[in-house]
């Protein structure tokens, strides 16, 4: 029906919009010179078109294409073109092209035949140099859909998986569902496909192929696994709707594979390991070891194992949340799910405020979002009760709005707010919308059945409104007041009676209606009032209206059942009425009735049942939210809207019982890599990370390729950084061990990374230049050599980087620092001390250059932040396409390794070595101190017990905060421990004794001037008006001449940093490089300026109040900038 | 995902669309009608709609319903922010989002649709990307093109969409730069009869205007960030910078664009800029009620309130209005029954007051529903909330830029529930309250 109706308007319409496009075409034939078209008629209307698409000017063409474009767009029927639009799919012009493209993408499938004609230019457009054109003639291949043409877009799209333009990977991901949907057949391979696409760095490629798993084989979870962590970290600078498409994905993998992070609830409710609830913290991780330990030797109390989030599931909780800042309403609405379905209970309320902030959004948005909100709310009310007054509803919200709003703030409604809650009610009842009235009305009373302590006030208030002119609200009421009186009929007969009272001036018969059902049905309750209702309502029967007649017989019936003796004359009265009453309804519910109650011999065997019949107890109507329980469907999702399963839903799986294996995840390379040493116990700590998995890794995959947000990885980095030093001081062998794999791991994915790069890079085109914006261009050299290292971007293969002039030769031997770093970092394991010593300096000389800078801590746990990772994760994020100058100090501080002095050594240690090196972490207990990280190793046989130092000799103002005593060393361990030292701004020594249980040694440290100061952050600007002020004696200028291999800006900000404590300033210019700190235990500002000029010349500048420091940190800077 | 696209205008007509996929008949928007027909307002039109093969989602905008069909599971939220997009970008190259403009520009529209969607999946949603890809018309362009007879598809291949900064066009030059940020609060309140405020937030939003040669890197610090409560920006801002530093670094895009929304800490009371006194009452007898408004402003921080405006939706029954103002003029929409009191500027000395008689249909009871009064004003150069710019630095390029920040208070939704002096029948009240 209404289809004929639509399809007669399109035709009118036709006619009308026909006719207007007559006048345009003529008009434009007599301007285009095509005279002899204007007197065509209508069937061959289209021949001037032909024509101009038949000429050799392209603006005729160009015109021509628009009209009809124009005529598609208005969704007219233009089919009839196809020949002579074809033609044009080669055309030269760009814009008579694109034009073309989108016919042929609508009517191809009308014309398949004709369409084959257009296949070769886009197979010759695969091949295009240009990627936009490859990406483009993918695009229009793989939307034209015809079958026949399935096996070249297969081709097309494996071809485009593996492009090196992620801007063509992109549209090939794009391409799969296409594909897909046109022939289902193809599904396993482009599963391969897939697998390979999901295995891309790049973020504009993410979104793209998330979405084509999902619509193509979203079951395949396992495909996810290895990509699970990249997914996580690259989330953030993925374009938004792939971040949506990417979380609703990653909600569903998790569910799959973690625990529910909320077990532990039931098990607290049962009152037992109350103690060992935690929630999630990473750190944790070796406790809970023990903890497995202990449940092993006790199966039955394997049920009560505490649960320690996945490091995995964390991840993803921690990489979401900034999203919730998203402009993009989806986004925040995607996290928010995420979070619902996946945090701790603790952690959900986050997504409150910024759900909240959503209401301010479109009306559309809101509607969605407050669908979701009433769903939470019920399973988490406290997470919105602060936010109670926001759902506060407006007169000018659209009525759904308001009604939902309104299921909000019932869900909301518990005992304190609750006064608050009805006030605000009171106000919407006299609103003009009525069917947000009845809304309120409904909503009081849900109220009142869920608060016990406000029904009677509840009530009250809804009886009032039984004397409100508008039927709709009367009707309501009563329909309202019914159910709440059925809970409790009892103790409210005054309130029946009331109602009674109310038919005198109530005329809404609905409601009428509804009081003569209530007192019927409680008539037992108000046992004089009903007869005498009755008795009224008899008199006034004829002049009632139909429905109320029809409660009338009802009442008359039941009062008969239950007290004959005073209603039966007013029965019998009602019914004859009823029996010629013009209604056939009214005459038939009276005959019935009658039969039923008055016994007569042919009434029979239902009479006897009438009292059950009538007087049967009706159940109180249940109250409660339609949001109940619509939590099973995904939030967010358009069936949980919809609360009914949408085509294409993929269920929201159950946590499972016991967590999948999590070393899945872990991404690994089977085969060795050739450029560094295969260490023999490889293979065994392998076996160990199944086990257990490392969680470090948040720092392996840092630095997507494209951030924005270059900050973010490092900080996030840091962040766990510090987390694995608070962990570190529990020091033990198992910890050690956790560091080093870890760090092997990334470089595996590195090394990975590595080889794909090159296999891509063995295509002949290097594209690879001009993905990077021109303005990248002009940095490119000095950029260069960071992206190199950077392994994540390192799109360099090695010819390049031999012939390269010093830079490279430094970067060459940089990463033979990281090789050997590779190889120790293997070794370090079975710690042989005296072996791996004479190694390192072995590597020393070889490497011909000075490594110290490259040296890592000599165990793992002593630095708190993986140096190589960091290094090579700050050149990461300097590669990025971002101003490097604006990196926070944050970033800069831990590139530069930290140095390691000898305090004792082993020889004259008898068997005990210690070495130090300044962490450059501030000291927590007094941050005027500078931290010290002591590293004792026992290199004896037996083993060595209480270390601690005594006898502290100090100048005057020196402190010194003591590390904590170390019970117990056993022989082959190594321990570590922090002190802390007040150097006082100078480099006098600290000397004091380090003491064993058995011996006592005297060993000093002495600070490098650059280890008295700390990093600061400030502008450009700051910078320049502090150095002002720090002229004349302040300042010392010293000209040098640059180490060769010091010449470009990374270079000289690594060793400047190695050499001192300092933060780099953001600066605009390239041939400056300035650095920031102040000193310790004064504060006093140092700031450095390092200029460069032509072939080397330099000229450094160091401020600073205190001019010792400024005179010994000038020679320490040159030396190292000039070494 | 999304499969077809309808414009529909405000009588019913599809005047565009656009198929991502195959075609699917227009026949299904009868669904649509039969629930618009439903709904009174065009506003209470449901956004997600099902039908028996499709779900329709929906948006209403200038008068215009962008309907979206719908095959499978997918996040309505998703579909809606990408339709409002689309209007966004409609209004962003032709200045506004209505039938006429998109006729006129009818092939640019279908190229920007066949650009930001690809199989129903959002391809390039960047207002600078699409502009490199379609250009956006200019008068002198147009005129060019109709002399020429050339389009407005780019003739130069993007380069935008494959910049390491997606929503920023490489290689942007201009002779003068400047970036200028626009803050703009907004005061959502409801008062009650008695003037106390039962509610009350600022939302504010700053829109910035930045004209930049090259790549520049914005940092963008407050004085008091730790006013702002909670905030959403647009994708350029550095997550990681705001949270550590509470300053907003970014990589601008080109030309104008939302950088930050944000949300007043609630703490914070907020200052009300202006007072209202008012009283409507309807007698019993007669056919008429009475009605007086007098407005003043409050806490202004010694600025002028300029731009008041006072709509009231007065109760069904009220057929007309008879009123005098001191200040400014009124009108009185017979059919929708809405009064307009156009004030301009507010001055202390001599208030505004609106009062007169309105009058009633004979026969009717008298309205016993409130009517609500929102008032709109605007404040120029005041940030009601305090909040303060304190400075913005550029990196990454040598110039000096112009630099500005423009303040502007507004009203937003601003609300003030009216004292309605009308009795009803109260036999019962004393009984049950």
């Amino acid at each position: 029906m209404s289809c004929a109706t639509s399809d007669l308007e399109v035709q009118e319409e036709e006619e009308e919009e026909g006719g207007g496009g007559d006048h345009e075409e003529r008009a434009h034939l007599e301007e285009g010179g095509g005279g002899g078209g204007s007197f065509q008629t209508q069937p061959l209307r289209h021949d001037d078109l032909k024509e101009m698409l038949d000429s050799n000017k392209d603006s005729l063409k160009l015109e021509a294409m628009k009209r009809i474009v124009a005529m598609i767009a208005r969704g007219k029927n233009a089919s009839d073109l196809f020949p002579a639009v074809v033609k044009n799919v080669a055309c030269k012009n760009i814009e008579v092209k694109k034009l073309v493209y989108v016919y042929l993408v609508r009517y191809a499938e009308e014309q398949q035949d004709l369409a084959l004609l257009s296949i070769s230019t886009f197979q010759r457009g695969l091949k295009d140099p240009n990627q936009l054109i490859r990406a483009s003639a993918l695009r229009v291949l793989s939307s034209i859909r015809v079958t026949i043409i399935v096996p070249i877009m297969m081709l097309a799209i494996k071809e485009a998986a593996s492009d090196m333009s992620p801007y063509v990977r992109k549209t090939a991901a794009h391409a799969i569902p296409k594909l897909y949907s046109l022939d289902p057949e193809q599904k396993d391979q482009l599963i391969e496909v897939i697998e390979k696409l999901l295995a891309d760095k790049t973020t504009l490629v993410a979104g793209s192929v998330v979405m084509a798993f999902e619509e193509v084989c979203p079951e395949r979870i396992d495909l996810i696994h290895k990509n699970y962590r990249k997914l996580c970290n690259l989330l953030i600078d993925v374009e938004e709707w792939g971040q949506v498409v990417i979380i609703n994905m990653l909600t569903r993998y998790a569910r799959t594979q973690f625990l529910n992070p909320n077990i532990n609830e039931s098990l607290l409710e049962e009152g037992s390991g109350g103690d060992k609830t935690f929630y999630g913290s990473d750190e944790d991780e070796d406790e809970d070891e023990e903890e497995k330990e202990k449940n092993a030797e006790a199966p039955a109390m394997a049920k009560r194992k505490p649960y320690v989030m996945d490091p995995d599931h964390r991840l993803l909780l921690r990489n979401t949340k900034p999203l919730l800042q998203s402009r993009n309403a989806a986004v925040v609405m995607a996290v928010a799910q995420l979070y619902f379905h996946l945090a701790p209970k603790a952690e959900v309320g986050v997504i409150a405020k910024a759900l909240v902030r959503l209401l301010r959004s479109h009306s559309e948005v809101q509607y969605v979002v407050l669908q979701n909100v009433a769903t939470m709310t019920i399973k988490r009310r406290g997470m919105f009760e602060p936010y109670l007054k926001s759902f506060y509803i407006r007169s000018t919200d659209p009525t759904q709005i308001k009604v939902l709003k309104l299921e909000v703030l019932t869900n909301l409604a518990n005992e304190t707010n609750i006064s608050t809650i009805l006030r605000e009610f009171q106000t919407y009842i006299k609103s003009m919308d009525k069917d947000f009235v009845a809304a309120t009305i409904q909503a009081i009373g849900r109220c009142a059945t869920n608060i016990g302590e406000v029904r009677d006030t509840c009530l009250n208030g809804l009886v009032q409104l039984l004397s409100n002119r508008d039927e709709l609200v009367v009707a309501e009421s009563v329909v309202v007041i019914k159910k709440l009186l059925q809970m409790q009929p009892e103790k409210h007969s005054d309130i029946i009676k009331h109602m009674a009272k109310l038919t005198d001036n109530i005329q809404v018969p609905m409601a009428r209606a509804s009081i003569l059902w209530l007192i019927g049905e409680y008539c037992e309750h108000v046992p004089k009032i009903a007869p005498d209702v009755l008795r009224k309502m008899a008199k006034s029967f004829t002049n009632e209206e139909d429905i109320v007649k029809l409660q009338i017989i009802n009442l008359a019936a039941k009062l008969y059942l239950t007290n004959s003796k005073q209603t039966k004359l007013l029965t019998q009265y009602v019914l004859n009425l009823a029996k010629y009453d013009q209604n056939y309804d009214i005459r038939d519910r009276a005959r019935f009735i009658r039969q039923l109650i008055v016994p007569t011999e042919k009434s029979g065997a239902l009479s006897k049942y009438a009292k059950k019949l009538f007087l049967a107890l009706k159940p109180a109507p249940v109250l409660e939210s339609p949001f109940k329980d619509r939590d099973h469907f995904q939030l967010g999702s358009l069936s949980h809207l919809l609360n009914a399963k949408a085509g294409g839903y993929q269920e929201l799986p159950d946590w499972p019982e016991a967590a999948p294996d999590p070393s899945v995840r872990n991404v690994e390379v089977k085969d060795s890599v050739p450029e560094w040493t295969k260490c023999s116990s490889r293979e065994k700590r392998k076996e160990k990370k199944v086990e257990k998995p490392f969680y470090s890794d948040s720092e392996g995959e840092s630095g997507p390729t494209e951030s924005a947000d270059s900050e973010s990885d490092s900080a996030s980095g840091s962040e766990s950084g510090s987390g694995s030093e608070e962990s570190g001081s529990g020091s033990e062998s198992v910890e050690s061990e956790e560091g080093s794999e870890s760090e092997e791991e990334e470089e595996d994915e590195e090394e990975k990374n590595k080889k794909k790069k090159k296999k891509e890079l063995k295509k002949p085109v290097q594209e690879s230049e001009s993905e990077q914006s021109s303005e990248e261009e002009e940095r490119k050299p000095e950029r260069k050599s960071k992206q190199r290292k950077s392994d994540s971007e390192s799109e360099s293969d090695e010819e390049e980087s031999e012939s390269e002039s010093s830079q490279s030769e430094s970067e060459d031997s940089e990463s033979e620092a990281e090789i050997k770093k590779k190889k120790k970092a293997a070794e370090s394991k079975p710690p042989t001390k005296p072996v791996k010593k004479e190694n390192k300096k072995e590597k020393k000389e070889m490497s011909l250059l000075d490594l110290d800078d490259f040296e890592p801590a000599p165990s793992p746990q002593v630095t708190p932040v993986n140096t190589f990772l960091s290094n090579s994760l700050v050149t990461d994020l300097e590669g990025l396409s971002l101003s490097d100058t604006v990196l926070s100090p944050a970033t800069i501080a831990p590139s530069s390794a930290l140095k390691n002095y000898e305090l004792l050594h082993r020889i004259t240690g008898e068997g005990l070595s210690v070495e130090y090196c300044f962490s450059r972490q501030p000291f927590s207990p007094d941050a005027n101190m500078v931290a010290v990280q002591m590293q004792f190793t026992n290199n004896a046989t037996s083993d060595t017990k209480n270390l601690h130092m005594e006898d502290v000799k100090l100048q005057s103002g020196m402190r010194v905060k003591e590390f904590p005593e170390i019970e117990l060393l056993p022989a082959g361990e190594t321990a570590a421990a922090v002190m802390g030292i007040d150097f006082c701004d100078s480099t006098q020594a600290a000397n004091f004794q380090l003491c064993t249980h058995t011996k006592k040694f005297f060993v000093s440290i002495q600070p490098p001037v650059g280890e008295l100061m700390r990093p600061i952050f400030l502008t450009e600007n700051e910078f320049k008006k502090e150095q002002g002020q720090l002229m004349g004696m302040n300042e010392i200028t010293e000209k040098l001449t640059l180490d060769a291999k010091c010449r470009n800006e990374h270079a000289i900000v690594q060793r400047v940093t190695t050499a001192a404590n300092l933060s780099r300033v953001p600066c605009g210019s390239d041939k400056e490089c300035r650095f920031a700190g102040r000193t310790v235990t004064s504060s006093s500002l140092v700031l450095v300026t390092v200029a460069t000029k032509e072939e080397g010349a330099a000229q450094l500048t160091v401020n600073c109040e205190k001019m010792l420091i400024g005179t010994m940190l000038v020679k320490d800077i040159l030396l190292a900038l000039t070494q | 995902m999304i499969h077809s696209l309808f414009l529909i205008n405000h009588s019913g007509d599809i005047f565009l669309e656009k198929h991502w996929k195959s075609v699917i008949s227009r026949s299904v928007c009868d669904y649509f009608f039969e629930a618009r027909e439903k709904a009174v307002d065009p506003e209470n039109v449901p956004p997600v709609l099902q039908t028996p093969h499709h779900y329709l989602i929906s948006i209403y905008r200038g008068k215009l319903f962008f309907l979206s069909v719908i095959q499978t599971e997918v996040a309505p939220l998703f579909v809606i922010e990408f339709l409002h997009r689309v209007a966004d970008t409609i209004q962003d190259y032709f200045g506004e989002c209505s039938e006429g403009i998109i006729k006129d520009n009818i092939v640019t529209v279908y190229e920007l649709l066949e650009e930001m969607l690809d199989n129903g999946f959002p391809l390039a949603t960047e207002s600078n990307v699409l502009k490199e890809m379609i250009r956006p018309p200019t008068i002198l362009r147009s005129v060019v093109n109709t002399l020429t007879g050339s389009s407005n598809v780019g003739d130069t291949l993007p380069t935008g969409q494959l910049s390491n900064v997606p929503w920023r066009r490489a290689g942007v030059k201009y002779t003068n730069n400047e970036a200028y940020f626009d803050v703009i609060e907004e005061i959502d309140a409801i008062l009650d009869k008695s003037g106390t405020t039962v509610f009350a937030e600022i939302q504010g939003v700053i829109e910035a205007c930045v004209r930049l040669t090259g790549m520049p890197d914005l940092t963008l610090s407050f004085m008091n960030p730790r006013l702002l409560d909670d905030v959403s920006f647009h994708p350029c801002v550095r997550f990681k910078r705001w949270e550590s530093e509470r300053v907003l670094s970014f990589i601008p895009p080109d030309g104008n664009f939302t950088l930050m929304n944000y949300h007043v800490s609630s703490q914070n009371l907020v200052a009300i800029p202006v007072y209202v006194k008012q009283s409507i009452s309807f007698f019993e007898t007669g056919p008429c009620g009475r009605l007086d408004i007098t407005i003043g402003p409050k806490q202004t921080m010694g600025k002028t309130v300029e731009n008041m405006m006072v709509t009231i939706h007065m109760p069904k029954a009220v057929l007309n209005a008879n009123l005098t103002a001191t200040q400014g003029t009124y009108t009185y929409d017979l059919t929708t029954k809405v009064l307009v009191w156009d004030i301009g500027k507010l001055n202390p000395q001599k208030l505004p007051n609106l009062r007169g008689s309105l009058s009633t249909q004979v026969g009717v009871p008298k309205p016993e529903d409130n009517p609500s009064l929102n008032i709109d004003l605007k404040i120029q150069q005041l940030a009601i909330s305090g909040l303060k710019v304190s400075r913005l630095d550029m990196y990454g390029e040598k110039y000096k830029p112009f630099k500005g920040v423009k303040y502007l208070t507004k009203a937003g939704k601003f609300q003030v529930k009216m004292l309605c002096t009308a009795h009803f029948s109260t036999n019962w009240r004393s009984e049950y309250i």
